[in-house]
């Protein structure tokens, strides 16, 4: 899915950039400017997610992530698979498919929902990240009620799409 | 000479330590696990190279935008747009934003920061970067086609309940002081 944006995203900055240089070369040499100063400071937050990302990535394979949410079931496995979801950073174009199929063996719809909307919305890696742009109250806030809200989102889907 | 040198090295590394320690902190625990485990080790360093690649290629388009952002938009129309007093128009205009978008939160915050330095609401800014989240128009698509139609359309409409909600809570929650902070936070993160 993210690959396949960039495809999209690519060709429309590219010809953005192309439509402001022609309109104003100065302008846009500055815009290039701040582009990579922008770069080069946050480079190093993002190196330090990247870490982290694949520390998580080598633990958790999408074999493993079905084995922790299809086993447990209840609150526990509620519980469970909204803080895998939280500290995972799987591509949700992989992340579909691995709900898919814990559907099938029989995993309950809340918690494949929560480990979904945590996953999407909670970013325990990135936190850092986040706290830089954002600040540090606003950031742990959206992070803490996106934890919450994924549960209210899971009981939802739970109550409707049974 | 040499020990002031050395002096020299280590209060450098100490600065770099502070400033980055999170980078530190992730390497460190990295080398633990190479020493550890030196075939997990390895996968690790595989995967953040691979992911490293992937980042720059997705990081690249972003911050090329953020720089035309920066130069062309001015901040009078950033502010009538989605700035304080925009509205419900400013709303509706960062939900779009975000929506059409699909590229992770974390690729998005330099956007983000772009957005509040040109004065535009904190409220607007988090639900830009929460639809781009979880509400996922090319996304939908796929869901449907994995998880089916109705869980998909169910998921959708709760999510853009909980994204202006979590919008809005956090904005009440902060005082004039934190917005003020952000705001100075956002000028100093954008290079002149």
């Amino acid at each position: 899915m993210n690959s396949l944006f960039s495809y999209v995203f690519y060709p429309v900055v590219l010809g953005l950039l192309a439509l402001s240089f022609v309109k104003d070369k100065k302008k846009t040499l500055l815009s290039l400017k701040r582009a990579w100063k922008m770069f080069i400071t946050v480079l190093p937050q993002f190196l330090a997610v990247l870490f982290p990302v694949g520390l998580l990535l080598a633990a958790m394979t999408p074999e493993m992530i079905q084995n922790i949410l299809g086993s447990r079931s209840g609150f526990a496995g509620i519980l469970i698979s909204s803080l895998v979801g939280s500290v995972a950073l799987v591509p949700v174009i992989i992340a579909f498919p691995i709900a898919s199929e814990l559907l099938k063996s029989g995993a309950g719809i809340i918690q494949v929902t929560v480990f979904i909307s945590t996953l999407t919305t909670v970013g325990i890696a990135t936190l850092p990240l986040e706290i830089r742009y954002l600040g540090k109250k606003t950031a742990v806030l959206r992070n803490l009620l996106a934890f919450l809200f994924s549960y209210v989102v899971a009981f939802i889907a739970g109550v409707v799409a049974i | 000479m040499r020990a002031v040198l050395w002096i020299k090295i280590f209060a450098g590394m100490k600065a770099i330590a502070r400033k980055h320690w999170f980078l530190v902190l992730a390497l460190v625990i990295h080398l633990i696990v190479l020493l550890f485990d030196s075939s997990v080790g390895m996968t690790v360093l595989r995967f953040t190279g691979k992911n490293a690649l992937n980042f720059v290629f997705l990081l690249v388009p972003v911050f090329l935008l953020t720089g035309l952002m920066d130069v062309w938009i001015d901040r009078e129309t950033m502010i009538r747009m989605i700035g304080e007093k925009s509205g419900l128009r400013g709303v509706l205009a960062a939900f779009l934003l975000g929506m059409v978008t699909a590229v992770p939160v974390y690729a998005l915050l330099p956007v983000g920061g772009i957005l509040l330095k040109k004065g535009s609401r904190i409220s607007n800014v988090l639900i830009f970067l929460g639809a781009s989240a979880s509400i996922r128009i090319p996304l939908l698509i796929f869901e449907s086609g994995s998880l089916g139609f109705r869980f998909a359309v169910t998921r959708f409409m709760a999510n853009i309940f909980a994204v202006f909600a979590i919008s809005f809570i956090v904005e009440k929650a902060l005082t004039g002081k934190d917005k003020a902070a952000i705001y100075e936070n956002a000028e100093k993160s954008i290079p002149q």
